[in-house]
C-alpha cells in the first residue's frame, strides 16, 4: 500500500507536536519541514513559557484560545513525564492594586471557571504573602491559580521531535518551502530550496510566516503581525527570586510584564508588547524604551528585583498575531490537502498538545485514513545532567564515559558528554548545542566556552573549526585559518 | 582522598607564583589544581611582550613567561593537576577543608588545612554593557577573540569594531590588523583612552585605526552574523547627542569592557565580598573572611599587570604558611582602610599593622597633580597624574605603620598644594 504523504512545514512547539502525534499512525509518511538550521528557533524560542491555567481567554471572544489552554495545561503533565521534559507546577497570582483592578480579578474567575480551570480562588494579602514571600506590599488581592506552570521551552521542542523522528518522520532542515504546487483540486508537492517534496497533505504550522505560506494556495483572510516582547533574564545566584508567577491585571493586548522564575532558576521579567510592521518578522531587537517599560513593570509586582548588574541576557520574542487574535485551525475552504494551524500567539505553548490532536481529527473528516501502530514509542530520554547528579551517580558516569570528567561550560558544569550527545541528537551550531545543554547560559554567557564547543562540534561533524555555525545560516565563528586575511 | 596543606586553585600567574613561593617557605604538601590542560592561565594566549618587567627582570611575551614558570614549578615536588575542575570546597573547621575536583579519572576530594584560590576573572559581556538590538554571531569578547586566533588557529572576521580602549582592547585592534583585517575603530565611552599611552601609539596610530572617544556603541545590527552596529556620540554626561547616530559596517564586534573577578565558589562558602571589588574581603595577608582561605590575582582584584598578579600570589603563599606555622593569623587589631575623594578601591580592606603591607588601589577619575596621603601614617605620596586605567601599588613598611593609632587607614587623594579636609 502506498503511504499517504504529510508535509508539515515548521518545526515549532505546533509543528512539532503534530509531528509527535501524527507518527502515532502506520500508514502515512511524515516530513517535519523547517527552514533554520534547527528545529524551535522560532517563536518557541524566546517567549515566557508559561503553561498558562487558562483564565485569560475569552470564550466568545477567542473559542480556541480558551478550549485548547485549559486541556493542553492538563495533557502537557503527561507529556512532559512521557518526554522527560521539565516543568514546574508552581501556580499563578495575578495581582490587583486598585479597585479596577480587583473588579478585573473576579471578571478572570468567572472566565476560568467557564473555560472549567480548576482551584481558582480570589485570595487576600495575607494568603498572598503566604504563597509568595517577595510580592509587592501594595498587593490587595489576587487570582491563585495552582494549575499553572512553566516549562522549558526549547527543550520541549526538541524532546518531541527526537520523539517524532525515533517514531519515525522525516526530518528536514535548511529546508524553506517556497511554493506550493497543486492540481486543481489538491496539493501535490511542495517546491523548496532543497528540491521537490511529493506531498498529499500540507499542515501550515509556520509560526510567523503562516500568511505567507496560506497565501501560496490563495488565502489571504488573515495576516500574521508580530508582537514583540522583551525580556530580562537574570543569573541564577541572583536574589530575591519568586516562587509563584506574578501577573499584573492583564491589558487588552498582552498579559503584562511577569516576574517569574524559569524551570532552570534564573529569575526572569518580561515581556512587554510592541506591535510591529507585518513583515518585520525577523526584528528581534531589544530596545531602550522596551526594557525601561519592562522593568518598572516588573517593579510593581514585587518587593524587590535584583540589582541590574546581575542581569545576564536581555533578547525579544515575536508573538505570531492573527487578523482577529484567535488561533487559526481550519481547513482550506476550498482546496484540499492543505490546513492551517495558524497563528498560535499566546497561550501557544500550552495549547500545543491539544492543538496536535485536533489534526489527526480534521484529517480524518477530509477523508484521510489513518491507522494506529502497534508500537508506536511515547517515551523519549532527556540527556543526563552530570551538574545535577549525585556525587556516585557522577563517578559511575565518568567511569562509564572519561568525557563526563571534562567540564566544557564552567558557570552551567556542562561536560563534554553531554555536548556529545547533544550532537548526536541533532544540535550542529554553538546555539543548537547551548540549548539542549545549557552550556553558555549562565554568567560568563559562553565566552569561556563557546570557542570549546566549536572545537567539540568540528571534531564531531568533521568540519574546519572556522566552519562551525554559531547560529544559523552564515553565522560561522570564524571566516577561515588565522593567515587566510593575509594570503590573498 | 588526598590530604594537603595547601590546594591552590588555578593555575595561572598568581597560582603558579603561589605554589612556588609556598614550596620555598616549606609547605610540605602543596597542590596545584587548573581545568585547563596547561598551566598559565591566559598568559598562553597572549602572544605580545610586556610580560615579566619585575618578576623576572625581563620583556617577556606571554608564553614566554609561562615557560619561565613552568620551569621552576618542574623544579619543585608541587602536586600538579591539570584538566581537572574545581567543582566545591566547603569548611570543615579551622584547620579543615574540602576540595572537590572533577576530571576524567573521576571526582577527587582534597582535604587541606589551607587554600589560595586564583582562579582568574571573567570578562564583561555585551549584555552587561548594556548593548542593545539582535544577539547575532560575530560577537566576541577580547579574550574570547584572542583564544581563538592565537590558540586555535582561527581567524574570526574582516571588519572589526572594537568596544573599549583598555589594553586589552587595543592590543586585539593590532592583533586583528596583523592578521589582515581592517579594523574600522575602537570605540570608547570615556573622554580619554582607557589604555597605556605606549599602547595608543603602538596598537592604533601605527595601524592608522581610529578612536572614537566619548562614543557609545548602541546596538548590533544583523541576523545571523553581525552587519552593522550603531554608534553614537555621548555628551558631558555621557548621554547620547541628538542627532550624532551612524552606523559602522562591519562583520565583528570585540568587547573588551572590563574584567570581573571569578570568585563564586568564595561566594558559596560564604566569604564577605566587597561590593566594590567583586571579590573576597581582605587582610594583608590576603585572607579571606575564613581563616585559612586565601585570594589572589586577578581573581582577587583585576591588576594591570602580571608582576602584580605573580606578587599577590607571593603574597598569599606567605601568609598560608604563617597559618600553617602558627596555627592561623591573629592581629591585635584589624584597621579597616577608608576611602576618601577620588579613590574606587584599595586593597587590602584590613590591615594588622604589624608586618609591612602592599597595597592596591584604583582612582575613580583622571586627575593631575595630585598626592595620595594615608592620614593615619602621615604619608604623602605625590603622583604627575592618576588615572582609573593605572593601578596604584603602594608598599607601606612595618615602621611607618607602627606609628598609625586608631582602628582605620584613611587613603584620600587630593589636589597638590591644596589642604584635606576643606
Ligand atoms: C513574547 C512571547 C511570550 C509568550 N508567552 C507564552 C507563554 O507564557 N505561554 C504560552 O503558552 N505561550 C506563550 N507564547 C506563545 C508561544 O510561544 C507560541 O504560541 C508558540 O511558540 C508558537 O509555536 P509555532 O510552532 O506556531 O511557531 P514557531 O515556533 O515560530 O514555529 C514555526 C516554524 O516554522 C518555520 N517556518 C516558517 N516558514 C517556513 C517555510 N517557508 N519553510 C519552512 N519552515 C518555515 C519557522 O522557522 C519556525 O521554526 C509567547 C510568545 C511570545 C512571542
Amino acid at each position: 500500500m502506498n503511504k499517504e504523504k504529510i508535509a508539515i512545514i515548521g518545526a515549532g512547539i505546533i509543528g512539532a507536536s503534530i509531528a509527535r502525534v501524527l507518527s502515532r499512525y502506520e500508514n502515512i509518511e511524515i516530513h517535519l519541514i523547517e527552514m533554520e538550521t534547527d528545529v524551535g528557533w522560532g517563536v518557541s524560542k524566546a517567549n515566557t513559557a508559561i503553561l498558562h491555567a487558562g483564565y485569560d481567554d475569552d470564550p466568545f471572544l477567542y473559542p480556541n484560545r480558551a478550549k485548547y489552554c485549559v486541556r493542553g495545561n492538563y495533557l502537557w503533565r503527561k507529556w512532559s513525564k512521557q518526554l522527560q521534559i521539565r516543568t514546574s507546577w508552581n501556580g499563578s497570582l495575578v495581582l490587583s492594586f486598585s479597585k479596577e483592578d480587583e473588579e478585573e480579578l473576579y471578571n478572570l474567575l468567572e472566565r476560568g471557571e467557564r473555560n472549567g480551570v480548576k482551584g481558582l480562588r480570589i485570595i487576600e494579602k495575607r494568603e498572598i504573602q503566604k504563597l509568595e514571600e517577595n510580592v509587592s506590599p501594595n498587593v490587595t488581592l489576587a487570582l491563585w491559580a495552582p494549575t499553572a506552570g512553566q516549562i522549558s521551552p526549547f527543550e520541549a521542542v526538541a524532546a518531541l521531535v527526537e520523539n517524532a523522528v525515533e517514531n519515525g518522520v522525516i526530518l528536514h532542515l535548511e529546508t524553506k518551502v517556497l511554493d506550493i504546487v497543486e492540481d486543481g483540486t489538491r496539493i501535490t508537492k511542495l517546491v523548496t530550496n532543497n528540491g521537490e517534496i511529493e506531498v498529499d497533505w500540507v499542515i501550515n504550522a509556520a509560526g510567523l510566516y503562516a500568511d505567507y505560506i496560506a497565501k501560496l494556495v490563495g488565502e489571504e483572510d488573515f495576516k500574521i503581525t508580530p508582537r514583540k516582547g522583551e525580556y530580562f533574564l537574570f543569573n541564577d545566584r541572583a536574589k530575591p527570586k519568586v516562587s509563584r508567577i506574578l501577573f499584573p491585571a492583564p491589558k487588552p493586548k498582552s498579559k503584562g510584564v511577569v516576574v517569574t522564575t524559569t524551570v532552570d532558576g534564573n529569575l526572569m521579567i518580561g515581556p512587554n508588547a510592541t506591535d510591529l510592521p507585518e513583515d518585520e518578522k525577523e526584528n528581534r531587537e531589544t530596545t531602550q524604551e522596551g526594557l525601561e517599560e519592562v522593568w518598572r513593570e516588573a517593579s510593581k509586582l514585587v518587593k524587590n528585583l535584583p540589582s541590574k548588574s546581575e542581569v545576564i541576557k536581555t533578547f525579544a520574542g515575536l508573538r505570531p498575531e492573527p487578523t482577529g487574535g484567535d488561533f487559526v485551525i481550519r481547513p482550506h475552504n476550498s482546496l484540499l490537502g492543505f490546513i492551517n494551524v495558524a497563528g498560535i500567539r499566546s497561550p501557544g505553548i500550552t495549547s500545543a498538545p491539544a492543538i496536535a490532536y485536533e489534526v489527526p481529527k480534521m484529517l480524518l473528516h477530509l477523508g484521510a485514513r489513518l491507522i494506529l501502530k502497534k508500537n508506536w514509542n511515547p517515551i523519549r530520554r532527556r540527556i543526563v545532567k552530570f551538574s545535577r547528579s549525585s556525587n556516585r551517580r557522577k563517578r559511575e558516569l565518568i567511569a562509564m564515559n572519561p568525557l563526563y570528567g571534562n567540564i566544557v561550560c564552567q558557570c552551567e558544569m556542562v561536560t563534554e558528554a553531554e555536548v556529545v550527545e547533544a550532537i548526536r541528537r541533532g544540535a550542529k551550531t554553538v546555539e543548537g548545542v547551548k540549548l539542549r545543554t545549557r552550556a553558555g547560559m549562565g554568567k560568563c554567557q559562553g565566552a569561556f566556552c563557546r570557542i570549546k564547543i566549536a572545537m567539540i562540534l568540528s571534531r564531531e561533524l568533521k568540519i574546519k573549526p572556522w566552519q562551525v555555525k554559531v547560529k544559523g545560516t552564515g553565522s560561522e565563528i570564524g571566516v577561515g585559518d588565522l593567515f587566510s586575511l593575509l594570503r590573498k | 582522598m588526598y590530604s594537603y596543606d595547601l590546594v591552590v586553585v588555578g593555575g595561572g600567574a598568581s597560582g603558579i607564583a603561589a605554589s612556588i613561593k609556598a614550596k620555598e617557605l616549606g609547605i610540605k604538601k602543596v597542590a596545584l589544581i587548573d581545568e585547563k590542560n596547561y598551566l598559565g592561565g591566559v598568559l598562553p594566549q597572549c602572544i605580545h611582550s610586556g610580560f615579566g618587567l619585575v618578576y623576572f627582570k625581563e620583556d617577556l611575551t606571554g608564553p614566554e613567561f609561562t615557560e619561565k614558570l613552568a620551569q621552576k614549578v618542574m623544579e619543585t615536588d608541587l602536586d600538579i593537576y591539570t584538566s581537572t575542575f574545581v567543582s566545591k570546597i566547603a569548611y570543615r573547621d579551622y584547620f579543615e577543608k574540602l576540595v572537590y575536583a572533577v576530571s576524567k579519572h573521576g571526582i577527587k576530594k582534597f582535604k587541606t588545612k589551607t587554600i589560595i584560590y586564583s582562579t582568574g576573572c571573567r570578562e564583561r559581556n555585551i549584555y552587561e554593557i548594556g548593548i542593545l538590538g539582535n544577539r547575532p554571531s560575530g560577537v566576541f569578547t577580547a579574550g574570547e577573540a584572542q583564544t581563538l586566533m592565537d590558540i586555535y588557529g582561527v581567524m574570526p572576521g574582516r571588519e572589526i569594531v572594537i568596544v573599549g580602549s583598555g589594553d586589552i582592547g587595543l592590543i586585539m585592534a593590532r592583533r586583528f590588523a596583523l592578521q589582515g583585517a581592517n579594523v574600522k575603530a575602537v570605540v570608547e565611552i570615556m573622554p580619554y583612552p582607557g589604555g597605556l599611552t605606549r599602547n595608543i601609539v603602538q596598537c592604533l596610530n601605527d595601524f592608522n585605526i581610529p578612536l572614537l572617544l566619548n562614543h557609545s556603541v548602541l546596538r548590533v545590527i544583523g541576523k545571523n552574523r553581525v552587519e552593522e552596529v550603531e554608534v553614537c556620540k555621548l555628551d558631558e554626561n555621557r548621554k547620547c547627542i541628538e542627532g550624532s547616530k551612524f552606523r559602522i559596517k562591519c562583520d565583528t564586534l570585540v568587547i573588551s569592557a572590563g574584567l570581573v573577578p571569578r570568585v563564586e565558589l568564595l561566594e558559596d562558602l560564604g566569604v564577605t565580598i566587597d561590593p566594590i571589588t567583586k571579590s573576597a574581603v581582605v587582610n594583608d595577608r590576603l585572607e579571606t573572611s575564613l581563616p585559612g582561605v586565601f585570594v589572589a590575582g586577578n581573581s582577587l582584584v583585576v591588576n594591570d599587570l602580571v608582576d602584580y598578579a605573580v606578587e599577590q600570589g607571593e603574597m598569599a603563599a606567605q601568609g598560608a604558611s604563617e597559618f600553617i606555622f602558627n596555627k592561623g593569623i591573629n592581629a591585635v587589631l584589624w584597621k579597616k582602610v577608608k576611602l576618601n575623594g577620588n579613590i574606587r578601591f584599595f586593597i587590602p580592606q584590613l590591615i594588622s599593622g604589624e608586618k609591612a603591607v602592599t597595597m592596591y588601589g584604583r582612582v575613580l577619575t583622571p586627575e593631575e597633580n595630585v598626592k595620595l596621603k594615608v592620614s593615619e601614617i602621615n604619608k604623602e605620596i605625590p603622583f604627575v597624574r592618576v588615572r582609573p586605567s593605572e593601578m596604584i601599588r603602594l608598599k607601606l613598611s612595618k615602621d611607618e605603620l607602627s606609628s598609625a593609632r586608631g582602628e582605620s587607614l584613611t587613603f584620600s587623594i587630593f589636589k597638590r598644594g591644596a589642604q584635606l579636609g576643606e
